[in-house]
């Protein structure tokens, strides 16, 4: 008995929390301008989703508690960032975006749990979400089965391509192989040591890097190395790496352990600036940095696809937009990038379908395009990923990368690449 | 033994307990939720089983164990070994390099179904799997450690490490198990899909049946000389010892029915939620599920139920609405119970409700000449 | 593995492998004296251990901020103010917490282990609210940073060094402070006959109170000297909890030297397994030792017969 109240109450309570914040009451006259245009609502959700005359609900799922809150909490910030600006602009098909935001508190069942509640309950028009490939891989069944969108941000290790995600981020062979080309010839590297947190991710993307340097680039893998996640202690493997002298260590360590290590490697002499052995990482974005502090990582080199120091217009507006909203010390990493993208790609699917119901918006979403990307132009490709440039950053003492490649050429999404498995 | 009737089993106070359970949850929550609520009603009933465990072993036993999470897993781990091998017919995978294994197996290279999976594609072997795996490996620990009379502090902390070696395992050989994306996709049962809301149906009784087979386990264990015992050892192990009984043979019988019970509920997790993941394994859900335990009452087994359904309830609401408040709350509720409600809700009702339902049932036609004690029975404190 | 190499290279490997070791060892240590003490004088768990340790380091953090904000020229000597601050902040909120809950609890070890969890949840939350859920990066003054050259080949990063020095002064304190003076020998009564202590005048209840609050304390120096090492971060903490038990565990209940030589053994098993395996491996190998041990050894390797 007690349990039916509470859990209706449950429901009640989310207009009061964070559930439902509501959106500025400002922007909603620039939305009434708009409302001329606006299709009727019969037209354009066929599927009984959370559409009205005036809003359509979307989710928001990330873990905003626990141990992955240090690395979402920029996602959620520039989906916010993103819906504010889309609805200040006029919204979505004349109405306005509202967000249910759901805690998936770093724990893989209760992502299920509150995607399970975003799509059946709320039934929101897409989910932008997910940080970790366990909590994309926990949600996938539960949004292939009730038919919903998700957005997924993080750069990942690929094999995976699903009709009802939009990846975001680079997949493993985007983000690495432009990446190790460029080191291998700069550099003028012949040996590599390639380390990483103990998940599928580095594990996958040492498998395609060790395939791409041995059998492309015909150079030599050194040493292989993982340690559990949030493993503090590395002296033990910087000897390891001391001993081998690799010309460039291939680094994929995360979360807590990243500070570690790079404290433990600096400190233990070796110079990523000055010396004879170069790093390139995968995994530090500018995030990171502020945790693990500007010096101790000076000199390393990341592959990614964005850096806060992109010089483009867009780039600009963009970091001084997420500044004003979310202060001045923020920073923007590349995941905090794509995350941004998502609400864009959504609206320009939507748009293009007419209509918020998901199969037509997943079918508008091969070719759609966005000029306005701050990394520049993307486009989403037949996979469901996205068209993109890898670059390379040198990070610098101030926590900032200094852009010092980029491919000329936008890098085709291949989650399941040939020879690579 | 020959006065076992079931009046010397159960006080007409159980009886009512056990009643009234069984109306929330066959009809109450069945007809007022709707089926997804219900599903979730269901993984939380799921816990209730590891906290029915606790009962026994911690509570009566004096055993806390911290790693209550590994058989919770295991028993999870291995109805989704056999629920996985279904999903990946050769048909399923094939775009895999080798179809017919796990997908995540073909991520990591491997190209034979590994010899520990071999039995899982046997229906039979996989559910004898689930009660025997972790019971027998309750048994080498408790074997090893209450032969050795390790106990209080130090058993807590030594199971605490297995759980904590054990999740390394899962995570680092993620090859055989899935690592830290633990087992996922799961489709169908035996051929019958259970992501239909039917299956969810059939799950959530299917799980409620299963709970109250292992309350009358856990009720005659306590109601038998072997809990009386139990709580003797708890109390003075020494004089038990010196009184010619066995005390370790005690503590491992208990602590291997607590671990299977625990790997039943883990078996209806997987079910109910179609994946199961290492982070059951580790050292937090053990201990939260532990505090389940403690807020229902740590020597009442109905009250272990209500114990886990009303604070992962309560998580819900609060993870929906205020998110940043859960932890707030659960480290309030860990140290507000263990200071003022040491006997949990169980302890609340018998003081302040409990007379008076005894008084009523005085007068209720059915109870009256039930006896409202067992013939041997006096309240039970947390020491 | 070795064939390649010369003589001497092989040495000085071998030389920064064993400093390793040592590092490691300095650390394990650190971290688990505090608890050594809490567990070994008043047989309390306290799992909100890792959460003290943050708080030392997160002191360490504001310290280093308000150094660099007012006083820049004395920035380099900023880690001893924020180490003493760290200790007496850690040794404060100890102190609290064993007024309002601990002293409640010592007749029922198990469910203060339930209780510090709470805390540790409350206290995780706490940092997450104050100081946000990333993680925060602690400067350190130049000194501090990169190493000492030995010779070509061999170079011992100073952080090490510091955190050696702190572990064998911290660990020489409480020595000292347990077995050489009055106060010492007066938690040792308790420990070994409380109803006698209390009958020959010592104020139990306040024993066990500045017990709790010096492992605590402790235990904030030792976070406060890991923000050189390791991340700054609400949940950080966790990430020692499992060795620091275990350290504590397998060197036996109440006994110092216990501590220091279970320490020992675990972090040169660990380090050298960590250089021939790799990381993941040695990880589990040296638990899984550690537990079997225990199983035939379930007192840990040293003992105090205490009389109950």
């Amino acid at each position: 008995m007690t349990m039916h109240k509470q859990l209706t109450t449950g429901g009640a309570t989310e207009r009061w929390g964070l559930g439902k914040l509501k959106l500025l009451a400002a922007s909603m006259v620039l939305a009434a301008s708009a409302n001329a245009a606006t299709p009727p609502t019969s037209e354009v959700n066929t599927t009984g989703l959370a559409v009205t005359d005036d809003t359509v609900n979307v989710g928001i799922l990330h873990s905003v508690t626990g141990t992955m809150a240090l690395s979402e909490e920029g996602s959620v910030q520039a989906e916010i960032l993103a819906i504010e600006q889309i609805n200040e602009m006029g919204g979505v098909l004349g109405r306005q975006i509202e967000y249910i935001q759901e805690d998936g508190a770093s724990d893989w069942p209760t992502f299920a749990d509150r995607s399970s509640k975003l799509l059946r309950r709320d039934n929101v028009a897409a989910v932008f979400g997910c940080w970790t490939s366990a909590s994309r891989k926990a949600v996938l069944p539960i949004f292939e089965q009730y038919n919903g969108m998700l957005y997924y941000p993080t750069f990942y290790e690929g094999l995976e391509e699903s009709p009802n995600v939009i990846y975001t981020g680079q997949e493993a062979t985007q983000q690495i192989l432009a990446g190790l080309n460029w080191i291998a010839e700069e550099k003028d590297a012949e040996t590599f040591y390639l380390l990483g947190s103990d998940y599928i991710w580095p594990r996958t993307s040492n498998k395609i890097a060790r395939k791409h340097i041995e059998d492309v680039l015909g150079l030599e893998v050194v040493g292989e190395d993982y340690f559990p996640l949030g493993h503090t202690q590395f002296n033990s493997s910087i000897n390891r790496i001391r001993l081998k002298k690799p010309d460039v260590v291939f680094a994929s360590v995360v979360g807590g352990s990243n500070v570690a290590f790079y404290k433990q490697l600096e400190s233990a002499g070796i110079d990523l600036v000055d010396g004879d052995m170069s790093l390139l990482t995968i995994s530090v974005t500018e995030d990171e940095i502020l945790g693990i502090g500007g010096r101790n990582i000076e000199g390393a080199y990341a592959a990614m696809k964005y850096f806060q120091s992109l010089d483009n217009p867009n780039n600009e507006s963009f970091v001084k937009a997420f500044k004003e909203r979310w202060g001045e010390d923020s920073v923007i990493g590349d995941v905090t990038q794509a995350a941004y993208l998502g609400p864009w790609l959504w609206k320009a699917a939507v748009e293009k379908a007419g209509s918020f119901d998901v199969d037509k918006v997943r079918e508008a979403s091969p070719g759609i395009e966005l000029e306005t990307a701050p990394e520049g132009y993307v486009r989403i490709h037949e996979n469901h990923h996205l068209w993109s440039k890898t670059r390379v950053g040198e990070a610098q003492r101030d926590g900032q990368y200094k852009v010092v490649f980029e491919t000329q050429e936008l890098m085709e999404p291949d989650p399941f690449p040939e020879g690579y498995q | 033994m020959s006065n076992f009737s079931l009046s010397n089993l159960m006080t007409r106070q159980d009886v009512l307990g056990f009643v009234v359970l069984a109306l929330i949850l066959l009809v109450v929550l069945p007809l007022s939720l709707d089926v997804m609520r219900l599903n979730q009603v269901g993984k939380y009933l799921s816990f209730a089983f590891v906290t029915v465990g606790l009962v026994l072993c911690w509570g009566y036993g004096g055993i806390l164990s911290l790693g209550q999470g590994v058989f919770y897993g295991l028993g999870g781990y291995a109805l989704a070994m056999f629920l996985k091998l279904e999903a990946s017919s050769p048909e399923n995978t094939s775009i895999q390099s080798t179809p017919g294994i796990p997908d995540f197996m073909d991520w990591n290279q491997i190209t034979e179904l590994p010899w520990l999976w071999e039995p899982f594609h046997s229906f039979g072997f996989s559910l004898l799997a689930i009660l025997l795996v972790p019971t027998v490996l309750a048994y080498l620990i408790g074997f090893a450690m209450f032969k050795r009379r390790v106990s209080g502090v130090y058993f807590a902390i030594i199971t605490q490490a297995i759980s904590s070696i054990l999740t390394i395992l899962i995570i680092g050989q993620q090859g055989y198990t899935g690592g830290v994306n633990g087992i996922t996709d799961l489709q169908t049962l035996m051929g019958w899909s259970i992501r239909t809301d039917y299956a969810s149906y059939v799950f959530y009784f299917v799980g409620v049946a299963l709970l109250f087979v292992c309350l009358f386990i856990a009720q005659f264990i306590t109601k038998s000389k072997l809990g009386r015992i139990l709580v003797a050892m708890r109390g003075q192990e020494d004089r038990v010892r010196f009184s010619g009984y066995d005390v370790a043979n005690f503590k491992i019988f208990v602590f291997c029915v607590g671990a299977a019970f625990a790997a039943v509920g883990g078996a209806m997790f997987t079910l109910q939620e179609k994946f199961m993941s290492p982070s059951f394994v580790g050292i937090v859900p053990s201990i939260e599920m532990v505090i389940f335990c403690a807020v229902g009452g740590r020597l009442s087994i109905l009250g272990a139920v209500y114990g886990a359904l009303l604070v992962n309830v309560f998580r819900t609401v609060l993870g929906e609405s205020f998110p940043e408040l859960w932890l707030f709350a659960m480290g309030l509720l860990f140290v507000g119970v263990v200071l003022a409600f040491p006997d949990g809700l169980a302890g609340v009702y018998q003081k302040y409700a409990a007379p008076t339902v005894d008084r009523f049932l005085d007068k209720a036609p059915l109870f009256r000449r039930w006896p409202s004690s067992t013939s041997h029975s006096e309240p039970i404190k947390a020491s | 593995m070795f064939s390649d190499y010369s003589a001497t290279e092989l040495g000085s490997i071998f030389a920064m492998q064993g400093f390793a070791g040592l590092i490691l060892f300095a650390v394990f240590l650190l971290m688990a004296l505090g608890l050594a003490i809490i567990f070994g004088q008043m047989g309390v768990i306290n799992m909100a251990h890792g959460e003290f340790m943050i708080l030392g380091a997160y002191i360490t953090y504001l310290t280093s901020n308000v150094f660099a904000d007012y006083f820049p020229a004395l920035f380099g000597g900023y880690f001893f103010v924020a180490m003493v601050l760290a200790f007496l902040a850690a040794a404060a909120l100890g102190a609290l917490v064993e007024w309002t809950v601990i002293r409640r609890l010592y007749h029922r070890p198990l469910d203060t282990l339930l209780a510090t969890w709470g805390l540790s949840l409350l206290m995780q939350q706490s940092y997450r609210s104050i100081f946000g859920a990333r993680e925060v990066g602690v400067e350190v003054p130049d000194w501090m940073a990169g190493s000492f050259q030995v010779t070509d080949f061999v170079e011992l990063p100073v952080n090490g060094l510091f955190v050696m020095c702190i572990a064998v002064a911290v660990t020489l304190a409480v020595y000292l402070l347990m077995f050489r003076s009055s106060w010492g020998s007066r938690v040792r009564a308790v420990v070994q006959n409380r109803p006698m202590a209390g009958a020959v005048g010592i104020n139990t209840a306040k024993m066990d109170r500045m017990t709790f609050a010096l492992g605590c304390g402790i235990a904030g120096i030792a976070g406060s000297a890991f923000t050189m090492i390791g991340s700054t971060g609400p949940s950080a903490g966790q990430d020692y909890i499992v060795d620091t038990f275990l350290v504590v565990v397998f060197g036996g209940a109440a006994s110092i030297l216990g501590t220091v030589a279970s320490a020992f053994s675990i972090s040169q098993a660990q380090s050298t397994m960590e250089f021939f395996l790799g990381g993941s491996m040695a990880k589990v190998l040296t638990l899984l030792t550690v537990v079997i041990i225990l199983m035939f050894r379930p007192q840990g390797l040293f003992t105090l017969k205490v009389r109950k």
